[in-house]
């Protein structure tokens, strides 16, 4: 297989703009570059397949899980503070220093609960589903690019595909949860849900199909590195079609994760607590947990796929890592604070998504069902239908930077500088740059109008004040 | 220590693992289908034995076949199974049992025809290549098939495809509604006579 | 017995590991089909017999010769598989359709009751 980046011989690397490199090169240089792996530091030789066995097993059980439960965890609180506060009172402010200690007495709290099973249930299933909720979830995060060396599975080259698949095992762990409890209110609401998810696979998967077509490759760690140029080749920004697929893609993830204001399932004042309902302390915890991970997972599909991975506007990430690809003995710019820089960028992204389903959440009403199947058949699909149709005819008719095959041509964007016409109009690519910077200006002003709004809100929110003593009492009429 | 690890794990041992692990819970959930009598854990055997077939093919490097057999296979026809059970079971314990002699004659001519396969694979010589590693199934080969050599087919299925959304619509709809009494009076009949039988 | 242990025992995964597999899951899949009176076991018996096919076509695309003269990987066996998959769901739509429909007239989904034409 190809090596992902390789710079063709004799040609100058994208540039962004010279200030920028001047700023962010000092950093870069100054960290540490430890080539070998710690494994090799510390034993001095390259590690066996069994030793490779061991050591995955180990970041798995040390690094991989807890920080998905901590991802999660930090998730629910955040959705507490986040509603509290558009409700116009505190949240969770008592255990810990901004109530930041919740989840974990939440968590401590339902794992000391008793296990309930209700007599007629079917002890199997009952016991199996919130695993079958759960575990798709986990399998999911195996394709996440985290950075451009930090992907647990970099060689999947169905990893978009992956990540649908392994939740749509998910709908199996909802509709078992709702049978086996042999309660009519959670089998009304596991059917509810099963119905919505599944209807909602289809525009979810057609509006990827656009993003993916539009990139050329399902392979997550090739799109991160395709998007590498700055904020004119992140994919959502290729043509009109994948800009209005993203948003037809977040609706339909909304859906998909049984998320209000699609969240029927769980519809707390209809249906008691929907396919949940019998379910009680750690087994709960799955459910809640599974939720607010798959959260994570389908703002990273779109942080991924459309808005850049684990790169900054500017393409900085991307320069330095070409830097260091090209010539790794020069130890110039520190491959492993790139690395930590990319997680950090990814995880902020990620983040800003499931903070605005959140903030989605806690505004809209809840629609019926009839209605949540409307706009998926009705609405959803036809307009996904559209869009691939006039994305597919974009790329068949639009010359863009594009023209070389992935295989052949990895980086396509090192050979275009980004302020030169003259290299774009050679490859035949004017038409792509224009409606790029077009819509990359649109999106920054969309982003930039919503940041505005949200702070201005933060700022001038109404805050209440605590009652810490008895209230005064109201005066007796004379 | 490490010298006797590193004699008893190596790539091989590792690939032996998986393909058993994977191989164990088709088989295993493939009997459980079989042999349970509740169709619910049936259907959920099924799921076992289907995620178990999708974990095979990313063994034998069908990455892009495994996420669509979990996709299509797991999300789709495995929920429409459960639903179908969801919707005709009166009660999740049946009371269809097959009879003695039925039983004996299934297993002895399964027994028979699984003794021929496997004669069958043990004398034929396939002559299977050796494992290539550096042999890759990429997903735009894919793509470039079936949009090439097999272009036919795939038009074929998606015709095959909207025919039966039409025709799984039309037979689950029911009755039109000026046959309606006709119709009723037909099944309260059938369903006096089934009533009489179970 | 006998006949799988030189199969078993070979360290190395080969062909024939897949195939006795893929025959197994067939057996399985006869058996539930043969055995089964509810009309919906029968269509998983089908289910199981249709993946066991599949991996019988998926493991000769891996384990037969792998370039075509133009050195192109040969994916017949997966595309095979592809429309394999296609298929089933397809058909499993339509048994599913059908099986309501028996339900609603017969007021039971046991296949051993569908004796009107029994003369």
């Amino acid at each position: 297989m190809p090596p992902l980046a390789r710079i063709p011989a004799g040609r100058a690397v994208n540039q962004p703009m010279p200030i920028l490199i001047a700023l962010t090169s000092p950093i870069a240089a100054a960290a540490p570059d430890w080539q070998k792996t710690f494994f090799e530091i510390v034993s001095g030789h390259a590690p066996d397949v069994w030793e490779r066995l061991l050591a995955s097993i180990a970041l798995i059980a040390v690094v991989f899980i807890p920080s998905v439960l901590l991802l999660a965890m930090f998730s629910i609180w955040w959705e507490r503070k986040v509603c509290a506060h558009m409700q116009s009172r505190p949240g969770p402010n008592r255990v810990g220093p901004i109530g930041i200690l919740q989840s974990l007495a939440d968590g401590i709290k339902l794992i000391l609960k008793e296990d309930l099973q209700p007599s007629a249930a079917d002890p199997i299933l009952f016991r199996l589903a919130p695993y079958l909720s759960f575990s798709p979830v986990f399998a999911a995060f195996l394709a996440l690019p985290f950075g451009p060396n930090l992907t647990f599975e970099p060689k999947l080259n169905a990893g978009v595909f992956w990540i649908l698949a392994v939740l749509s095992i998910e709908v199996m762990g909802v509709i078992l949860a709702g049978w086996s409890s042999n309660n009519k209110w959670a089998i009304y609401g596991a059917m509810r849900e099963a119905c919505q998810m599944v209807s909602y696979e289809i525009p979810l998967g057609l509006s990827i199909i656009i993003g993916v077509m539009a990139a050329g490759t399902l392979n997550l760690v090739e799109l991160g590195h395709l998007q590498g140029g700055g904020i004119h080749t992140w994919i959502v920004f290729k043509n009109p079609f994948v800009f209005c697929a993203f948003f037809v893609y977040f609706i339909a993830s909304l859906a998909s994760n049984k998320r209000a204001p699609f969240d029927l399932p769980e519809s707390e004042s209809e249906l008691v607590a929907g396919f949940h309902t019998e379910y009680s302390g750690m087994r709960f915890a799955f459910f809640f947990f599974a939720e607010y991970a798959a959260m994570f997972i389908v703002g990273s599909i779109q942080t991924a796929l459309f808005l850049g991975g684990w790169n900054d506007p500017f393409g900085l990430i991307g320069y330095h890592y070409s830097q260091w690809i090209a010539d790794p003995g020069a130890h110039r710019n520190g491959l492993i604070l790139l690395n930590l820089i990319s997680i950090g960028i990814f995880i902020t992204k990620a983040m800003t998504i499931v903070f605005v389903q959140m903030w989605i959440r806690w505004t809209l009403p809840r629609p019926r069902i009839d209605q949540v199947l409307y706009a998926c058949v009705k609405v959803l699909i036809p307009a996904a239908c559209v869009l691939l149709l006039g994305a597919a005819l974009w790329e068949l008719l639009v010359p863009s930077w594009h023209q070389a095959k992935l295989i052949e041509n990895p980086l396509p964007w090192f050979n275009y500088h980004p302020f030169s016409w003259a290299d774009w109009a050679k490859g035949g690519a004017t038409t792509s740059l224009v409606v790029q910077a077009i819509l990359a200006l649109i999106g920054v002003a969309i982003a930039s109008a919503i940041t505005l709004w949200v702070a201005y809100a933060f700022l001038t929110r109404r805050t209440t004040h605590q009652r810490l003593t008895e209230a005064e009492p109201i005066p007796e009429p004379a | 220590m490490p010298a006797i690890l590193a004699l008893a794990i190596d790539a091989q041992t590792v690939a032996a693992a998986l393909f058993y692990l994977f191989a164990g819970i088709a088989g295993a959930s493939a009997l459980g289908v079989v042999l349970s009598r509740n169709i619910v854990r049936t259907a959920v055997c099924l799921l076992f034995t289907l995620v178990g077939v999708a974990g095979l093919y990313f063994l034998l490097e069908a990455e892009f076949l495994a996420a669509v057999q979990l996709v299509i296979y797991v999300g789709g026809t495995l929920i429409l199974i459960i639903f179908g059970v969801m919707l005709t079971s009166k009660s999740p314990f049946s009371h269809f049992e097959p009879k003695a002699g039925e039983v004996v004659v299934a297993i002895a001519a399964c027994a028979v025809l699984f003794s021929a396969m496997i004669m069958a694979i043990r004398s034929a010589d396939f002559r299977p290549q050796s494992l290539d590693t550096t042999q890759k199934y990429p997903v735009v080969a894919l793509g470039q098939a079936l949009l090439g050599d097999y272009l036919v087919p795939f038009e074929l299925a998606s015709v095959v495809l909207l025919v039966v959304m039409i025709g799984a619509a039309y037979l689950a709809k029911g009755r039109k509604r000026d046959d309606k009494r006709a119709v009723a009076r037909g099944a309260a009949t059938l369903s006096q006579k089934a009533r009489q039988w179970s | 017995m006998e006949l799988i242990l030189p199969i078993a025992t070979n360290p190395i995964i080969g062909l024939n590991h897949y195939l006795v597999l893929a025959a197994f899951i067939f057996v399985c899949g006869l058996l539930s089909m043969m055995l089964k009176r509810n009309a919906i076991g029968i269509l998983m018996g089908v289910e199981l017999i249709l993946n066991a096919a599949n991996i019988n076509l998926v493991a000769f695309n891996r384990f037969a010769h792998a370039y075509s003269p133009d050195q192109r990987p040969m994916l017949d066996g997966q595309i095979f598989a592809i429309f394999v998959i296609v298929l089933a769901a397809a058909e499993a739509a339509v048994a599913l359709a059908i099986f309501l429909n028996y339900y609603n007239n017969f007021n039971t989904i046991d296949v051993e009751r569908a004796q009107t034409l029994k003369g």
